[in-house]
């Protein structure tokens, strides 16, 4: 299978290009992380408006669906228009598609978590006097930790995987690896950036476990069961 | 207004219509490539989780497997092989595609195939047993009709993703909807990306409307409220967080 497109991997290919590659891989980092994080900022308020109040609970969910079904090489050319489809290589545009991927996910999972806090849990922070939102902030929304996590492994996997896409709009990470490869017939760009992308979701992955470690202790046990699913 | 002013006038231009390029043939096109991936994956990876859910031998190996194959993006399978010799542009670009979206098919269907025959009540099979059904007996009358609403949540979650990511397959010469929205994009011509990009939309919208459809009448009636109930769910809990 792999005749004629040059060896599967030459090392020197790599040792050569590296400055690019570690660029490529810094962009990728980069679309990534402001992704998830503004991604996170916007879901959880509209999670919480969702799970408290049912009237909103419909249209937010229908908007995330609507954005979520929408193909991400799609959405990158109808955001083209509205966020100035002009430069090629426009984070703006990047970023607009990339979080709204991240939106139904987080939303979900982090509505998910709250309809799961017992209501035990609930009634012993009225009893002792908490407010709402005091409640929210100190009971609902940590004991819904262990499922935004959940939520966040996903998203933060499939937006990895999505930036190599925005190479077709002038940036991709370490997708530029996958055109220039195609565009020379040659192995080693595409397997470089493959190894890269996958080492990158694996590393993310783990420090997302670590951070859930850190911050529910007690839901060692629970997780397993959610793993389980 | 001016910008949606050019795409009616795109699509209400006859040319667009027709010959290889027009928006019957690409919608075809996508249609087709997107239909044959998800029918091999639905018999490679429904197949191979429906054994391991019934056999419950390394099922969690394979569905941890599947889940670390999630990450590999598409797009490097795509042209990674579209260069092999072997494979390269054959019949227009289809083989490449083919093969690298039914690999993106297969974990979300392989999965959710898998957990759903294991959900099954271990009461409800050894009742089942008890009665006297054979391994094969128990799979069609209990496992397999119990294990639907996720079987279905997979195939559903699998479809949205090939139609969506079939759009790529242009990047490797296929003639598709995608097509339109990569030339676009390279030519700066937002008209016809936008285009592309709305019938895209369009036919994830009526996918996803066919499956619920189908989903509703290969359900049994009992399950049908449960199943209705974590649809929303499906199409993101379809990747575990394992």
């Amino acid at each position: 299978m792999l005749l004629g497109a040059g060896p599967f991997i030459r090392w020197s290919y790599i040792t050569g290009n590296w400055s690019q590659i570690q660029g490529e891989l810094l962009q990728h980092i980069v679309l990534s992380l402001i992704a998830v994080a503004i991604g996170t900022v916007i879901s959880i308020p509209l999670a919480v408006l969702a799970w408290r109040y049912r009237l909103v609970r419909t249209p937010v969910f229908g908007f995330a669906s609507t954005l979520y079904i929408i193909p991400s090489l799609a959405l990158f050319a109808i955001l083209g228009p509205i966020t100035g489809f002009v430069p090629p290589g426009s984070y703006t545009t990047a970023e607009f598609a990339l979080v709204g991927y991240t939106l139904l996910i987080l939303i979900w999972n982090t509505v998910a978590g709250l309809d799961a806090v017992p209501s035990d849990a609930r009634e012993a922070a009225t009893a002792l006097g908490y407010s709402e939102t005091a409640a929210l902030i100190r009971v609902d929304l940590p004991l819904a930790l262990p499922y935004i996590f959940a939520g966040l492994r996903v998203a933060t996997a499939t937006v990895i995987g999505l930036v190599t896409v925005t190479v077709l709009i002038g940036l991709g990470g370490l997708g530029q690896q996958f055109t220039y490869g195609f565009n020379i017939a040659y192995n080693t760009p595409i397997i470089v950036g493959l190894v890269l992308s996958v080492a990158l979701a694996a590393v993310a992955d783990l420090l997302l476990v670590g951070a859930e470690r850190l911050l529910v202790p007690w839901g060692r046990s629970r997780r397993r069961a959610l793993a389980g699913r | 207004m001016g910008f949606l002013a050019h795409v009616f006038g795109w699509f209400t231009t006859s040319a667009n219509w027709t010959g290889s390029q027009g928006i019957p043939t690409l919608f075809w096109n996508q249609l087709k490539l997107s239909a044959a991936v998800v029918v091999t994956a639905i018999a490679l990876g429904g197949g191979l989780g429906v054994f391991l859910g019934h056999t419950g031998r390394g099922g969690l190996i394979a569905v941890n497997a599947a889940n670390a194959f999630r990450a590999v993006p598409t797009l490097a399978l795509l042209t990674l092989l579209a260069i092999q010799p072997a494979i390269s542009l054959k019949w227009d670009g289809f083989l490449a595609s083919w093969l690298a979206l039914t690999a993106l098919a297969i974990p979300p269907i392989l999965t959710n195939t898998y957990v759903g025959m294991q959900q099954v009540d271990a009461d409800v099979r050894d009742a089942a047993k008890a009665m006297g059904l054979t391994g094969g007996q128990v799979l069609r009358t209990v496992e397999a009709p119990l294990a639907v609403p996720f079987v279905m949540a997979g195939i559903r979650t699998a479809s949205i993703e090939v139609v969506a990511t079939s759009t790529l397959a242009a990047y490797v010469s296929y003639s598709d909807l995608g097509t339109l929205v990569i030339s676009g994009l390279d030519t700066n011509d937002a008209v016809v990306a936008f285009s592309g990009a709305l019938l895209v939309a369009v036919m994830a919208g009526l996918v996803t409307l066919v499956l619920s459809l189908l989903t509703r009448i290969v359900t049994p009636v009992p399950l049908r409220r449960r199943a209705r109930r974590s649809l929303l769910g499906a199409a993101t809990t379809g990747v575990p967080a394992t």
